[in-house]
């Protein structure tokens, strides 16, 4: 090739006219430069990246895998077999030893595809198997055995989780706030992926069933007093004398026409900002909202994530991975101070995931900085060896370090003194939260329970959590003793 | 055993496509006529052994006689137009005729492995061009009047691309399909050959500015037509083209830099004016986020080529049919699937080879408006290949053009040929 190249420039030394050669020659350096171009981009496609590319719903290729490869297994972060082929008949069983545990976040595969059995399809249908190996298979017509994945999930955290929630509708969500590793994924109702042919009829044409739906990332629920997290943050982050706050509850507040009540009405008399946040002061929260610059205010919120994508958890290679939906908060200069009010005490159109809030408890935790999540901690092929590691990364800087101690400061005193007595006396580790208490519908007595926030091990380990409970009522009475229980088989196990 | 064949021979079939193209260069090298005839002979070969390899494969996996039928008639054709070829004209260039028949085939066998009726009409369109053109070197070598024509290319071009852009019915939202007793072509691929004519001859006489500008504006008047009628491939390849032979004409790099800058802010101009093209451009940048509409296609033909890898899936055993206008717009992903992307790069370098030889032979010109034609074909070749398989590999937006002579298509398959004799036919009558 060079030498054509240089039989081309022999060429252009000899010319010496203005016939127009020299241009000529001149051009086909310039088309060679751009072929070359091309040739080394299709080269570092089809090398760096074809994995990613073809690991995606879309690809109609997967029979043509699931041809000549057996299904790889799905592991917990101990290896545990969570999904596993059965080949021991001419049949291949896809087969889940946890039964409903892991249900959501694991899936199936049959009657479609979800939870990681969809995201992480092709890496499972892919096989790293020794090179010799799998060129002997191919030969004989023998499938390969495909990939096995890793997964971040812990069996104790998710057990823990999976009993507090007992027979009640919800969700439940763990991280690890300084690696980003997700330790639990609940969501209930759920189901079995061994017989989910048998239920699939009953569960799809039943009206408004949410067995299928893996709540932590895609419900999407009103925040309720968990957002004063945002709305206390602001207001600290707007007035440096936050502490000479003051406010006497009435057990109402109101503006311009809107009415907020306390939850059952309570009167919680002369609050500073700490007691308003601790006791979760619905009226104290709607007077300090009215303060608040309403650009600022939103777009702390999109710092914080609300109305912007959510970092999806990630699983090495994969482009179509959990889905987690997008938050939502109404803040725009042409809010009402009807609809400003709502937002800040997290009621009115506001919508957010419970996996939504466990990132920004974990960015808390982990002093303002949110780490990437991941789901699957590594690839191996069938013998163990390592195909790729997932990278402990931070995914963004949520809020600065001051903020955080400011607000990792106030979500104490939720426990220490405020809604979150219950976690008070926990031993091994400390707790931060805010409770919440988000009511859905016009008739005010009924609310979805909530809980989010972290807890610092002694051993130094700190994880974050939210709890949801549909219609479950108080998020201190209902949501803060399922945090409990995981915290405290995490710790003190 | 079938399986096994179809592993061994695709390994074969890409170590054969690299020694091909290997040769394609290596002719350039060989100063006597007796060694390139050697390097000629092989090509030859291995282009055989491919094919017929390529068809074994195919008849494995779908067990029809058709496809053997199909392939033997084939062979004996591309055989024969390169025994006559080389008998009738002692002087033409053969590695012009090698690589239009390797490229034929490569087109036959992959169309043929998408739908064998494609294949078939392919076949038949492409034997039906190959024997009309064996005139036209013979035309082009005693007409020294083609450069005489000059107002007859720019008026029939123009006036033909207006009829295009009143008469047609969109396909895919381009307005350049014509349909006349129940056979559809595409005018505007014989414009791209009577646009290099008619500027060729604007250049050859051109003896002042005005001259310059007057072919200049009778340029921007044809790709202003095809960018109304959505034919954005089109309008782009006309503009490159123009700009290389007024480049070659004008010897001064200014119009080139000029030129190119133009056709710059005239891109962003479309991409403000146009909604399908901010389209194009959104499905280049995010492909995997407009999965559902516009990045459908793009996205499809990357999972091609993802899957094939480096060596490919086999022949007949990929999915190319999940692409939408595989055969057409997307054949190089299907090749690229199913022969590896080795094969593919191969195939590109056989393109540029042809590049290169006809401005090589655009070079030996004296007289300005040949030279100037092999120019104008030579960059009307080489930017369609690069515009469709930059396009189907996301390493440029798409436009919508199709693979010269592999690609499905017959007014496509018609004008490349001719476009490879009139070549040939310059080649043939050089130093005349």
């Amino acid at each position: 090739m060079i030498k054509v190249f240089k039989y081309l420039k022999d060429k252009l030394n000899t010319i010496k006219d203005l016939s127009g050669n020299k241009e000529i020659i001149r051009l086909t350096y310039l088309f060679s430069a751009i072929f070359f171009a091309l040739i080394c981009y299709v080269l570092i496609v089809v090398y760096r990246d074809s994995a990613s590319i073809i690991n995606n719903s879309y690809n109609k290729r997967e029979e043509l895998y699931a041809k000549k490869t057996v299904r790889g297994s799905i592991l917990s972060s101990n290896k545990e077999v969570l999904a596993y082929t059965d080949t021991s008949d001419s049949n291949e069983n896809r087969v889940y030893p946890y039964g409903r545990l892991f249900a959501h976040v694991v899936g199936y595969n049959i009657k479609g595809k979800a939870g990681l059995e969809s995201s992480a399809n092709f890496t499972l249908l892919q096989s790293n198997a020794f090179i010799l190996e799998r060129i002997n298979n191919e030969l004989n017509s023998v499938k390969n055995i495909g990939d096995n994945i890793i997964t971040t999930l812990d069996i104790n955290t998710q057990l823990a989780a999976y009993e507090a929630l007992s027979n009640k509708t919800g969700a439940v969500v763990v991280m690890d706030a300084e690696t980003g590793r997700i330790l639990a994924m609940v969501s209930k109702p759920d189901f079995d992926p061994n017989n989910i042919s048998d239920i699939w009829d009953s569960v799809v044409n039943e009206k408004g069933n949410t067995t299928l739906l893996n709540k932590t990332t895609q419900g999407l629920y009103p925040p309720g007093s968990t957002f004063k997290i945002l709305t206390a943050l602001e207001y600290m982050k707007e007035n440096d004398d936050y502490t000479d706050y003051s406010f006497d509850c009435p057990g109402y507040f109101e503006y311009k026409g809107t009415k907020i009540n306390c939850y059952h009405g309570i009167k919680h008399g002369q609050v500073d900002l700490k007691v308003s946040f601790s006791k979760s002061c619905n009226a104290s929260f709607a007077n300090i909202t009215t303060k608040l610059n309403e650009n600022k205010f939103k777009n702390t919120c999109e710092e914080l994530l609300f109305n912007e994508s959510i970092p999806s958890p990630s699983i090495i290679d994969s482009r179509s991975s959990f889905i987690a939906k997008k938050s939502y908060v109404p803040i725009n200069s042409k809010s009402t101070p009807d609809e400003l009010i709502q937002t800040g005490i997290g009621q009115g159109k506001t919508e957010v995931s419970p996996y939504h809030m466990c990132l920004i408890s974990a960015a808390i935790a982990n002093e303002g900085v949110l780490m990437n999540p991941i789901l699957v901690e590594s690839i191996e092929n069938y013998t163990g060896d390592i195909v790729s590691s997932a990278r402990i990364r931070p995914y963004k800087r949520l809020l600065s370090k001051e903020d955080s101690d400011k607000v990792k400061e106030l979500m104490r005193g939720v426990i220490t003194d405020g809604t979150g007595t219950k976690l008070k006396d926990a031993y091994g580790y400390t707790a931060y939260g805010k409770t919440g208490s988000a009511e859905f519908s016009s008739n005010k007595t009924e609310s979805h329970a909530w809980f989010t926030g972290f807890a610092e091990g002694n051993n130094g380990k700190k994880i974050a959590i939210s709890v949801i409970i549909e219609n479950g009522g108080s998020g201190g009475q209902v949501a803060i003793p399922v945090a409990r229980a995981v915290f405290d088989s995490y710790f003190n196990r | 055993m079938g399986i096994v064949f179809t592993i061994v021979s695709k390994y074969i079939i890409v170590f054969l496509m690299a020694l091909y193209t290997f040769s394609c260069y290596n002719v350039f090298l060989h100063k006597t006529e007796n060694e390139r005839k050697r390097i000629y002979f092989r090509q030859n070969l291995y282009m055989i052994l491919i094919y017929s390899l390529s068809f074994c494969s195919l008849y494995i996996v779908k067990r029809e006689i058709k496809y053997l039928l199909f392939y033997l008639c084939s062979l004996i054709c591309i055989i024969f137009v390169i025994i006559f070829t080389k008998t009738i004209y002692k002087r033409s260039n053969r590695l012009i005729v090698n690589n239009m028949c390797m490229l034929l085939s490569i087109g036959f066998i992959i169309i043929s492995r998408i739908s064998f009726d494609k294949a078939l009409r392919q076949f038949v369109i492409a034997m039906l061009a190959l024997s009309i053109s064996t005139c036209i070197p013979f035309i082009i070598a005693k007409g020294p009047f083609f450069s005489m024509l000059k107002w007859t290319y720019v008026i029939t071009g123009f006036i033909t691309l207006f009829l295009v852009f009143i008469f047609s019915v969109a396909t895919n939202g381009a307005k350049i399909s014509i349909t006349l007793f129940n056979v559809t072509f595409q005018p505007s691929e014989f414009v791209k050959i009577i646009f290099v004519f008619g500027i060729a001859s604007c250049f050859a006489k051109a003896k002042n500015f005005k001259d310059i500008v007057i072919t200049t504006v009778i340029a921007i008047a044809h790709v202003i037509v095809l960018v109304i009628s959505k034919d954005l491939g089109g309008a782009i390849i006309l503009t490159v083209v123009y700009i290389c032979v007024m480049y070659v004409a004008t010897c001064k790099f200014l119009y080139l830099l000029c030129g190119t800058l133009a056709l710059g802010a005239g891109s962003v101009i479309g991409y403000k004016l146009f909604a399908h093209v901010r389209i194009r451009v959104n499905a280049f940048l995010r492909p995997f986020d407009t999965i559902n509409d516009a990045g459908y296609q793009i996205a499809q033909s990357l999972f091609a080529i993802g899957t094939g890898g480096f060596f490919g899936m086999g022949v007949g055993m990929g999915m190319p049919q999940s692409i939408p206008v595989v055969a057409a717009d997307f054949i190089y992903s299907a090749i690229s699937e199913e022969f590896g992307s080795l094969f593919g790069i191969c195939l590109i370098l056989i393109c540029l080879s042809c590049f290169i030889m006809f401005m090589n032979i655009a070079i030996k010109f004296n007289n300005m408006f040949y030279k100037y034609v092999a120019v104008g074909l030579a960059v009307l070749y080489g930017f369609q290949v690069f515009l469709t398989i930059g396009g189907v590999t996301k390493f440029i937006p798409l436009t919508g053009v199709t693979l010269p002579l592999v690609s499905y298509g017959g007014t496509s398959v018609l004008v490349t040929i001719v476009m490879f004799s009139i070549i040939q036919g310059l080649y043939i009558g050089r130093e005349h």
